[in-house]
């Protein structure tokens, strides 16, 4: 149930639900409401729940956490 | 695929393993909350991967699993009304209530549906408006501000034929519970991902401060939950007892702001019974009385019902991390995801059905 995934926004419409975009996730591609991430623009990868975005992924702090994670496992390749 | 792929890398993960097995020293027991974490960590066998030392024990966050008998029973109720077309998660269709299950209901004509989302059910009213239709909507902080939202939608639209039977659990009451308990053995928790990436992680400051015990929100894939470990063990064997965020590509410390305000909106905060764990006060949501021509309960009048579980299910111990589901005497024998005794394994984050799934095997025979 707190099983959500990321996925890319190909393209955003205005509806009668409000603003929804459309999401790849892998091969298939599902209408995500954008409610709680106005700020979300094409391009972007949100986290998705129950066909809700609820966060947009901070590219940043992902390189960040990926690059700390590299450096060790360079470091394990060297002992 | 983007944002997973490199969270299941083998090299870092063993870097990881390699690194908590220079750190730890003592045993620590850490539990973690989240039923979608149970899952990563007896898929990718985290459990054993991990040093010896460190035990790790299930909690309570399952909402499939905790939500009470007695709303199973009433969404039977509603469900097993001809005129109503009654939407909800798949999980909840095989949870067993006092006699019955939404499955059985479907399976004897009741107009049962599956839905990933409640905005399915909102196009189900809208293109059927002579039918009641009713969504089933239970699960933590994470699934709220979806329900809500489309619970706000209905009022807007002037939707007439919406309802929403609400069963929704709040996390910090259930870990201020455990950490209150006098059995209690967690040392350190990690915290669930996805009800932080609404909630923020701000709840858990003063609890981790009284009770000094550390918390790491964690994100879901292995690695994730590898390194959200190694975070605990640095802070447990340094003697800290902070809440870290393991998960910044998705939590912040204030969370996501729209989705608070429409759960503020839309919801209350009231007492909830736990399925296994019993009543905690001040632990649910329900719709504010504003919303009540939505409030299935209302709009159906169903009557509180008393219920019984089955003697032999042990949830209530697994849910509280004091028992593994292999150690339950009717586990794989009379108690399997096709012919449930309780609702842990129903769930596709029920501890019994992650442990029926991926680790049968090591049922003692």
């Amino acid at each position: 149930m707190c099983l959500a995934v990321p996925g890319k926004i190909l393209e955003i419409s205005e509806t009668v639900s409000g603003r929804v975009a459309r999401v790849q996730f892998g091969g298939i591609t599902r209408p995500v409401q954008l409610d709680f991430v106005p700020e979300a623009t094409v391009g972007d990868y949100v986290v998705t729940h129950v066909g809700f975005a609820i966060s947009r992924v901070d590219e940043e702090e992902a390189a960040r956490t990926h690059q700390m994670l590299e450096a060790m496992g360079l470091l394990e390749s060297e002992l | 695929m983007k944002y997973i792929d490199e969270y299941r890398d083998e090299r870092l993960a063993r870097s990881l393993v390699a690194e908590l097995r220079r750190r730890v020293t003592r045993p620590w027991v850490l539990m973690e909350i989240c039923g979608g974490h149970t899952h990563t960590l007896m898929r990718y066998g985290i459990d054993e991967l991990v040093p010896p030392e460190i035990t790790l024990v299930h909690g309570p966050g399952c909402p499939v699993c905790v939500t009470p008998l007695e709303i199973i029973d009433k969404a039977i109720r509603i469900a097993s009304r001809p005129e109503v077309t009654f939407v909800s998660y798949g999980d909840m269709l095989r949870v067993p209530g006092s006699s019955s299950d939404l499955f059985r209901v479907k399976a004897a004509g009741g107009d049962v549906r599956i839905a990933y989302s409640p905005m399915e059910a909102l196009r189900i009213a809208r293109a059927n408006p002579h039918r009641p239709v009713v969504f089933f909507g239970i699960g933590f902080e994470t699934t709220a501000p979806a329900n809500g939202a489309a619970v706000w939608k209905a009022r807007q639209e002037g939707l007439k034929n919406f309802s929403m039977l609400v069963s929704h659990v709040l996390v910090p009451p259930a870990i201020r519970l455990l950490l209150a308990s006098p059995g209690n053995r967690v040392q350190g928790f990690i915290a669930p991902g996805h009800v932080c990436t609404v909630m923020g992680y701000r709840q858990y400051e003063q609890m981790s401060q009284e009770s000094r015990v550390p918390f790491v929100v964690a994100g879901f894939e292995p690695i994730d939950l590898l390194e959200a470990i190694t975070m605990l063990v640095a802070q447990l064997e340094e003697g800290r007892a902070v809440v870290e965020n393991q998960y910044v590509r998705s939590v912040t410390r204030e969370g996501n702001q729209p989705a608070q305000r429409i759960m503020e909106e839309v919801f209350e905060i009231t007492d909830r019974k736990w399925r296994g764990v019993g009543m905690i006060p001040e632990s649910g949501l329900r719709l504010r009385r504003e919303f009540a021509e939505f409030d299935a309960e209302k709009v159906f009048r169903v009557e509180e019902c008393t219920a019984e579980e089955p003697a032999e299910c042990i949830s209530a111990l697994v849910l509280q991390g004091l028992k593994k589901p292999v150690e339950c005497p009717a586990f794989g024998v009379r108690c399997t995801p096709d012919s449930p005794l309780g609702a842990l394994m129903v769930s596709a984050e029920g501890a019994c059905a992650a442990y029926y799934h991926y680790r049968r095997h090591s049922v003692p025979v």
